[in-house]
């Protein structure tokens, strides 16, 4: 039989096709925090698997929502790491698939029971547990004579701080941060509770050098700023970077509290890849390596055998007996449009 | 019409269809899918809701507030308000930066013209972001300025400038990111100015001064007033030197635009400010195209 040109046409067709599918089968999307995805982990993942995972970077658990909205299921993500509050959102909005049998996941079992169907999905329909850690803020204790010991600290800087001051971008953790200053609630309707929070914001813009999220630990290393607005994960690595007196608060008002998943955007096409991941990340020695690079806590209590001894000592994430963790929540409409007017008129 | 005219008006269509698309494409969709978000509802979680809303631009003037009650808002007029005098002083200090530059590139020989000129485009080649990181080092606590002045006495070893996070810091940022553009047009206008008018102009004793109001300010005109608005129209959306140099102390139209999209999830809202910014730009632009006109009707 001669093979005429249509014929090879046909063939190649068929032979690309199944290529292409033989490539998408080995490929896992990625979107993560920045700074958040050891690249051992991910080199370990690939040798393991065979999949091939391509890494993308956000700033903000509002980043990442604005992606997924704006996208409409076409985002080309097949996993991502939002907050809690933020995984309810989502869910809430149509942005995750539903993924199923997590439970039935062999490295299911090393999640601790504590976090094992948890308040923002009970069912363990959408997500498995990535780190979880705390905003307060930090200071290079040479250089400050306080404590770290209330949230004042940081609301109402002594003249040591004035001008050296550096805060988050956005609104969220700080005004959370706002709110156990004063002892109100998170995404508070009182209108004189949020005029409260502005008060104290505007007060202390006047001492506040910086609003970023971003260098965080360069700005406090080069003495920029001697307080900031901090992760308590991503503080313990500016101290392991070299900054040793830095510091990380446990104000006695609290500290606010994240736990960050892995979930899967709507439209995810590789998703037995992004299930392998799931999979692969609950295991004790690969969450460990997670911790070990980005100094958070997890929800995987046998991990602990293989943290470093840099990560087992690490101060700046062991919360003291007694101080409350509070989780941030997401806000209904009322009360995010009060946050957002707060954070405007404090920015005008 | 006769039938060359027809031709050669259906050539210039069909020659002109590739920008049309382009134009279409890049341009004219996306400033419509923006002119359909504003006149939205906003969802609470980002997105809209399908139904016809004027708050986005209702919100621009008059707002609730935390009490609920609707108010005047001036919140937003002294952003705009601030973006419009820090990109005025931005183009002011590059005209007087820019124009004489452009005088002695355009005084000298070819070859170092030309030289000249490469060299006032080399910054286009990097990346703006990262080149406004390297103020972050320039200007910076222990940066380089900080440092050189320490090494000369000027400063004591444990002072500090204070540049960073100000709004000069801002200022320099802006400069530096879009002088070449003033540069370059105003070089071409002094390209064609006719020497034998200054060589002319000096012989009748004009003085120096003189010879720059009379003569070279008003035949660069065009120059100048498009250098101008070349600078003008992207400091007033500027985002990357307010947001790394300023501190994102103060909101400028850029950032509010980009909060409005980002943190505060309301796009319609952040949308109404994208077309007030764009209305200004246009009205600017309509005014340059007057004066253009005028110009050349004069000349």
């Amino acid at each position: 039989m001669k093979l005429n040109a249509f014929k090879i046409f046909v063939y190649s067709l068929i032979l690309g096709l199944f290529s292409f599918g033989a490539m998408a089968a080995g490929k896992l999307n990625l979107y993560n925090w920045a700074d958040y995805t050891p690249d051992e982990l991910i080199k370990k993942f690939e040798a393991e698997t065979g999949i091939q995972v391509i890494v993308d970077t956000y700033d903000s658990n509002e980043t990442l929502l604005a992606k997924l909205q704006a996208s409409g299921g076409s985002s080309g993500y097949d996993l991502a790491v939002p907050s809690q509050h933020f995984v309810e959102i989502m869910i809430k909005e149509g942005l995750l698939e539903k993924v199923s049998g997590i439970k039935n996941m062999p490295n299911y079992k090393y999640v601790a029971e504590q976090f094992q169907g948890p308040s923002f999905d009970p069912n363990q329909e959408y997500s498995t547990p990535y780190q979880m850690g705390s905003a307060s803020f930090a200071y290079r204790a040479d250089s400050y004579s306080g404590t770290g010991s209330s949230m004042m600290e940081f609301f109402k800087p002594s003249s040591e701080i004035c001008g050296k001051l550096a805060v988050f971008k956005s609104p969220e953790e700080v005004v959370n941060m706002a709110h156990l200053a004063l002892g109100s609630s998170f995404c508070s309707e009182d209108p004189n509770e949020m005029q409260a929070v502005m008060d104290l914001l505007v007060e202390q813009k006047k001492c506040v050098a910086v609003y970023s999220s971003e260098g965080i630990n360069d700005r406090l290393k080069s003495g920029e700023v001697i307080m900031h607005a901090h992760w308590d994960g991503y503080s313990q690595v500016g101290k392991w970077e070299g900054v040793d007196d830095l510091t990380y608060a446990y104000p006695k008002e609290g500290v606010v509290g994240w736990f960050d998943s892995l979930v899967m955007p709507k439209g995810a096409k590789n998703i037995e890849e992004a299930k392998t991941f799931m999979n692969f990340l609950m295991n004790p020695e690969n969450m460990a390596i997670l911790s070990n690079f980005a100094a958070y806590a997890n929800a995987i209590p046998e991990s602990v055998n293989y943290l470093t001894e840099d990560m087992k000592n690490a101060k700046n994430i062991q919360v003291p007996d007694g101080i409350p963790v509070v989780f941030g929540k997401a806000c209904n409409k009322k009360a995010q449009s009060l946050i957002d007017k707060v954070w405007t008129k404090t920015m005008q | 019409m006769n039938i060359q005219g027809e031709n050669k008006s259906r050539n210039n269509l069909i020659g002109l269809l590739p920008l049309w698309i382009v134009m279409g494409v890049f341009m004219i969709g996306p400033l419509i899918v923006m002119a359909f978000v504003s006149i939205m509802e906003s969802n609470s979680y980002g997105g809209i809701h399908l139904k016809f809303d004027l708050s986005g631009y209702r919100q621009i003037l008059f707002d609730t507030n935390l009490f609920d009650e609707m108010e005047f808002n001036p919140a937003y007029l002294i952003i705009i308000g601030r973006s419009f005098l820090l990109a005025v002083a931005a183009t002011i200090i590059s005209l007087i930066i820019g124009f004489p530059v452009a005088y002695y590139i355009s005084r000298q020989k070819d070859s170092v013209k030309n030289i000249l000129i490469f060299l006032v485009t080399i910054p286009f080649w990097t990346n703006l972001l990262i080149r406004t990181f390297a103020w972050i080092i320039i200007l910076g606590k222990d940066g380089v300025i900080e440092n050189s002045f320490g090494f000369i006495g000027i400063i004591g070893d444990d002072d500090s400038l204070n540049l960073m996070y100000t709004n000069t810091a801002i200022l320099i940022g802006l400069v530096y990111s879009y002088i070449p553009l003033m540069v370059l047009p105003i070089y071409s206008s002094m390209e064609k100015l006719d020497v034998r008018l200054i060589e002319a102009a000096s012989d009748l004793y004009s003085t120096r001064i003189n010879l720059i109001f009379k003569i070279i300010l008003p035949l660069t005109l065009p120059g100048i007033i498009g250098g101008s608005i070349l600078v003008f129209v992207p400091c007033l959306g500027a985002f990357i030197a307010p947001d790394l140099l300023g501190g994102g102390k103060k909101l400028l139209l850029g950032s509010l635009i980009q909060f409005q999209f980002a943190y505060a999830r309301n796009w319609p809202f952040g949308a109404a400010i994208a077309m007030v910014l764009l209305a200004l730009i246009v009205t600017i632009l309509y005014l340059n195209a007057r004066i253009n006109r005028r110009h050349e009707q004069n000349a």
